[in-house]
Parts: structure tokens; C-alpha cells; sequence
């Protein structure tokens, strides 16, 4: 039984009932986002407005409405449906970078029910392939510059029956491949979606957690409840803007607020499909006269790190609304943002598992800097006890950050591990893995992680996934991976490793680590920084103990150590 | 293209740019804004140069505007003093 616990009279008359209004859905109904997020605008009259303004790092840009977005959509839920024969249910992987067919693929699997499995196309061998074999990936979506990885982790996939390439121009494809050039494709004006159930699994997105491999976050299209309402409230977003998310949407903040919560309101979007650079960003800034902006605190870091003098460069003035997520917004940044836009940023919280905000500095609000504001109305959020479980009840005082888990964007399950799931609940609560602490006006302020998983640049790595690739290494016997601070990305990952006997250290063996994990990882999970170490300090059982490195790189105390072994 | 240009933009193509990739690096290739390398893969590139040109690269140097072409990259190689392809 999922430890979910929806009212349905909260999506009619509660919290959400407004969501629900909008949306014109009521309990017992089909509900699909990609419908929501196309056609339902069309049939409102906004199928000549902008949907999505792209453009990337060469200055290619394209302009689509959001009745090119109906109509595209259905072209690409068509060909996968009757092209590449795939079937409600199944999940679809889309392996690309931030090109129109992301967008378009993502509602489209939507539509003809498939579940979308969005991943970032910097994972490199291992990561996609453990990600694809739990999820019983049906078919990937990506393009040639990904295909090498795609057609490596094929080859270990027995339930990969489709690989569809939407740039494959001239390029031989292997049987199983199809090629998808989506410009040349006649238009499907009318597509007979899927008439999802609410409740029915929308969107795969994987997290990873302390131990084991990383899981994955069933979504279902209910959440649109949450991304429709959060997205209007807490973003502040309204019919005149032109909004920009930088998110990529393999991760979940690039879906619910790159793809859905903005699209399921009518808003136009501006998408840049280019690495970080400062005078790039203020410039599409500028060009595009985006009005709300959602960034993260890593990126606004390395903006500061650049000087206001390069901001006020360009005209920014149209902005009116900021906000941030990822990692908690440290003041300096939220100072340096009202110095130099004239505004804060309002930090938001939350995260895979919630599927849309649950803890936001609202607009209007007054915003205490450093702080994460205070729980969307909906969402009953509070700081247990880690031993009673009960809340602390006491300002000021530090606990496990809690949700009640009745909202609408709440997972259900993680992919085929319902158990892991059902450990993240004590006394009705969802225990997110975060320390916060809640102070005499209601506001809650981030403490840290309750776990060994590193929040690097607003991402979240395993530290198992990192050991594990580094034991491939035919030189290292044992490592350990822990997260260490960093003034931009708030944590990365430094490794400990100790060498086989006979191997050692030379000029070539760091790099050579790195570059290994970050082509079979990603590069958020390559360390950035690795000592070698001749032994790691573990429990009398064997278990290395992470928690004493992690303490010794941010000077705290290592807390009790009766339980290590000694050398 | 001297000889540390073209150490750099062979160690590019060789270890971030993805087999299917057909993008031809030049001197003044994008590779941070053109999303070759992205900000956290930065790092190795920067131990590379460490290494092979025998310099220590400060944090606050290691920007992405510095590290976004071949170009770039030599000219930050050159003001530090680096030595040079060395090994």
C-alpha cells in the first residue's frame, strides 16, 4: 500500500481546488499533460502566442506557438506510436541536449500515454545504462553526438527495442534505429491521446540516495496540479511574461518548471541551449526581455563571481521576478541580487520526490536572506525528531525537514523499489533527508544533508555510484567519496583512495581517475579534487566511515568514533 | 596552431568531445558556452594544464571565460607562466 495519502476533496474544494478549477479537471477524470500543455491552450484562444522562444550557442534561433507545439507534439506522439511501435506505459527515454525535440518528446510521450524518462546527456556510459536497465526502457530519443553512448549501453539492454535519432541526416543506422527529422514529418493535426488516468505514472525522473544505485521518482500526471499552481504563485508567472528556466530537464527542476508547471499556465518560454558563460546569459536576458527568471544558486555564484559592472551592461530592465533552487541561497547572493537587479532572489525548496515546490519565499513576502520562506499553502511541512519522529516543536531548534504526503505532486513510488520508498516515512511524515530548523515566524532555514549524498551545483550525487565506478580502476583498492565545500557549487566531490599494493602515485593517476569517472559517470560526479590515502577509517565491521572524512573537510567534529576500528 | 595550442585542442577533442561529435575544434571554438566543457569537467582540464605546463592555476583564474577556447586557454597558460608542453 503506497504510504500516499491523497484526499480527493482537496483537488475539488481544498488547497488545490483552485489548480483543479483552472484546469477544469475533477476527480474520477482523465488527465494528461501533454494535453494540458498544448491542445487545452489552444482550444483557450493562445494558439498563436509564443510557446517556446529557443535559440542556441551559435545564435540559431527558432520561434514556436503553442499551436506549432499541439500540432508537433502529435506529429511526434504519432511516429512513436505507430512508427516506432511503442505502447502506453512503456517508458521512453529522451538522451538530448536542450534541442526542441526535448520539449516536443517529452509532451509527446505524454500524450500517447508512455511515460517520459528524461536524462541529462552529459551521463556518461554507466550512469545511462543503470538508469535504462531499472527503468526497462522501451526506446531512446537522441541525437548522433549521444548515439556512441546509446549504442554502448544497448548492447546490455535486452528491452531497448527502439533508438530514434532526430538528427540523423546521412548517418548509417544499425537495425532498431530510426531516424526522426521531425521538420520533414507531415503534420498530425489531430492525435487521439491517451485518455491517462490521473493517477497513471507521467514522468521517470532518477535521484540518488546514500546507498545502492540511484532511483527512480514516479511522477504521475496529477502533479500537474502542483507545477500549474506553484508556477503561478511562487513564480509569479503571468499571461504577459517570457520566461526562463536554466534547468536542463533531465533533472526534475527542467520539467516541472522548464516544461510543465509554465507551459500548463500559457507562458511563453525562452530556452538557451548553451554552457554557462556571464555575457552570454545577460545578453539573452536582454534579447528575449524575460520577465521571471528561475536560476540556481551555482549559476548566480559564478554571475556574482563576474561583477554587477558586466550585468549593467545590458538592459535587464524588464525583469520583474526571480527565484532560485537547487541548493540553499546563501544571503550574500540575495543581497548582491537586489544591488544589482533591483530585486531578490526568492529561494524556493524542494525536490525529485515532491515533483513541484513545497517550501518558497513567495512574491511579496517579506524575504529574510538565507532563508528557504515558508510552506506553500497545501503543503503541511514541519522539522521532526530523528529518533521520536514527532515534530520539535521548538524555534530555532534543528531536526529532519518533514512533509505530509497528501499533495498532488508527491511521487508515488520509486520505480520497481517500492520498499526504499516506504523508508522515507516515520508517524505519516515523508522525511525528505534534509536538516532544517523552523524559526518564531514560521520561516525554515536549511541545516544540511542527514545523509552521505553530495549536493553539487543543485545536484544530487551517491556516493556509492562514485565508489563503485572508482573500484573499476585497475589501480584502486579501496576509495571512499564525500562531499567537501565549494564557494560555487556549494559541495563537490573529493575522493579518498587508497592504491593496490605495488601501484603508485604519479602525475598521470589523478587525472586519469577523473577523466574514468567522468566519462562513465557524469561530470558532477568526477571528483574534483582526490587524495591518496593509505587507509580509510572504518567500523570494526568494515564499513568505511564517510562521516569522519566528511567532518574532517569542514572542520567539525568527528563526532563518536568507539565504533572505529583502529589501524 | 605552436605546439601547447595543439596539446590543448587534441586533449579536447580526445577527452570531451562525444564520438558522434563532428564539430572541428579550432583556436576559437566555444567550448564552454559551445558546451564541449562544461564547468565542472573544467577542473580536469585545468590539472591537465597544471601538469603538462608546470604552473599552478589559481581558483580565481579558472573562469569559464578563460577556459572557453584553445585560444584562451594559451593566452591564461602564457600570463601565468607556464613553461609549456613538459612530459
Amino acid at each position: 500500500m503506497s504510504p500516499v495519502t491523497l484526499e480527493t476533496d482537496r483537488f475539488v474544494h481544498g488547497a488545490w481546488g483552485e489548480a483543479a478549477h483552472d484546469l477544469e479537471w475533477h476527480p474520477g477524470r482523465p488527465l494528461n499533460i501533454g494535453w494540458h500543455c498544448s491542445d487545452r491552450l489552444c482550444r483557450l484562444g493562445l494558439g498563436e502566442k509564443p510557446a517556446l522562444l529557443w535559440e542556441d550557442h551559435q545564435g540559431n534561433a527558432r520561434r514556436y506557438t503553442f499551436d506549432d507545439l499541439r500540432v508537433l507534439t502529435n506529429t511526434m506522439a504519432e511516429y512513436l506510436r505507430h512508427a516506432a511501435g511503442l505502447h502506453p506505459g512503456e517508458r521512453i527515454c529522451l538522451f538530448l541536449d536542450r534541442v526542441p525535440e526535448l520539449y516536443f518528446g517529452f509532451l509527446a510521450i505524454l500524450k500517447m500515454g508512455g511515460i517520459a524518462q528524461p536524462l541529462f546527456s552529459a551521463f556518461g556510459d554507466d550512469s545511462l545504462w543503470t538508469r535504462l536497465d531499472n527503468a526497462g526502457t522501451a526506446a531512446v530519443v537522441t541525437q548522433r553526438k549521444h548515439l556512441g553512448k546509446v549504442r554502448r549501453a544497448r548492447e546490455r539492454l535486452p528491452e531497448l527495442r527502439a533508438v530514434i535519432v532526430v538528427d540523423a541526416g546521412d548517418l548509417a543506422l544499425a537495425p532498431g534505429e530510426l531516424a526522426l527529422d521531425l521538420e520533414r514529418l507531415p503534420r498530425v493535426e489531430r492525435f487521439a491521446g491517451h485518455a491517462t488516468e490521473a493517477e497513471a505514472p507521467s514522468v521517470l525522473h532518477y535521484t540518488s540516495g546514500t546507498t545502492g544505485q540511484p532511483k527512480g521518482a514516479q511522477h504521475v500526471h496529477l502533479s500537474v496540479l502542483g507545477q500549474y499552481l506553484t508556477a503561478r504563485r511562487v513564480l509569479d508567472l503571468r499571461p504577459d511574461d517570457v520566461y526562463w528556466c536554466n534547468a536542463d530537464p533531465g533533472w526534475v527542476t527542467g520539467t516541472s518548471y522548464g516544461i510543465i508547471g509554465p507551459w500548463a499556465n500559457g507562458i511563453t518560454q525562452a530556452v538557451l541551449d548553451a554552457g554557462f558563460q556571464s555575457d552570454r546569459w545577460y545578453a539573452f536576458l536582454e534579447k528575449y526581455r524575460v520577465t521571471v527568471w528561475y536560476s540556481a544558486p551555482t549559476a548566480i555564484r559564478l554571475l556574482m563571481r563576474d561583477g554587477s559592472e558586466l550585468a549593467r551592461r545590458y538592459d535587464l530592465s524588464a525583469l520583474r521576478h526571480l527565484a532560485s533552487v537547487g541548493e540553499p541561497l546563501n544571503p550574500e547572493a540575495v543581497v548582491w541580487s537586489r544591488e544589482t537587479f533591483g530585486r531578490p532572489f526568492h529561494d524556493t525548496y524542494w525536490q525529485t520526490e515532491t515533483g513541484s515546490i513545497v517550501v518558497a519565499n513567495l512574491p511579496g513576502m517579506e524575504v529574510k536572506p538565507g532563508s528557504m520562506g515558508k510552506p506553500f499553502p497545501g503543503v503541511t511541512a514541519t522539522v521532526v525528531d530523528p529518533q521520536s519522529g514527532e515534530p520539535v516543536g521548538q524555534p530555532g531548534r534543528a531536526g529532519l525537514l518533514a512533509l505530509r504526503p497528501d499533495f498532488p505532486s508527491i511521487i508515488r513510488s520509486y520505480w520497481r523499489n517500492p520498499e526504499a520508498f516506504a523508508a522515507k516515512f516515520r508517524n505519516g511524515w515523508y522525511l525528505t533527508g534534509d536538516r532544517a530548523s523552523i524559526d518564531g515566524d514560521g520561516y525554515f532555514w536549511f541545516v544540511g544533508r542527514d545523509d552521505d549524498v553530495i549536493n553539487t551545483g543543485g545536484h544530487l550525487v551517491g556516493p556509492f555510484e562514485i565508489e563503485s565506478a572508482m573500484l573499476e580502476h585497475p589501480a584502486v583498492a579501496e576509495s571512499a567519496a564525500v562531499a567537501k565545500p565549494d564557494p560555487v557549487n556549494m559541495e563537490v566531490v573529493k575522493a579518498f583512495v587508497v592504491l593496490k599494493p605495488g601501484r603508485e602515485v604519479d602525475d598521470e593517476l589523478e587525472l586519469e581517475i577523473m577523466n574514468t569517472l567522468r566519462k562513465r559517470l557524469s561530470p558532477l560526479a568526477m571528483p574534483q579534487e582526490i587524495a591518496f590515502v593509505p587507509s580509510l577509517p572504518k567500523t570494526r565491521s568494515g564499513k568505511i566511515m564517510r562521516r569522519v572524512l566528511r567532518a574532517q573537510e569542514w572542520g567539525e567534529p568527528v563526532g563518536d568514533l568507539s565504533t572505529m576500528m583502529e589501524d | 596552431m605552436n605546439e601547447l595550442q595543439k596539446l590543448v585542442r587534441d586533449y579536447v577533442v580526445r577527452e570531451y568531445l562525444e564520438e558522434g561529435d563532428t564539430r572541428t575544434i579550432d583556436l576559437d571554438t566555444p567550448l564552454i558556452s559551445g558546451g564541449i566543457v562544461d564547468s565542472f569537467s573544467m577542473v580536469s582540464l585545468k590539472r591537465f594544464l597544471e601538469k603538462k605546463c608546470a604552473l599552478q592555476i589559481p581558483d580565481a583564474e579558472a573562469t569559464p571565460a578563460a577556459f572557453d577556447s584553445v585560444r584562451s586557454i594559451v593566452d591564461l597558460v602564457a600570463r601565468l607562466g607556464g613553461k609549456g608542453p613538459a612530459g
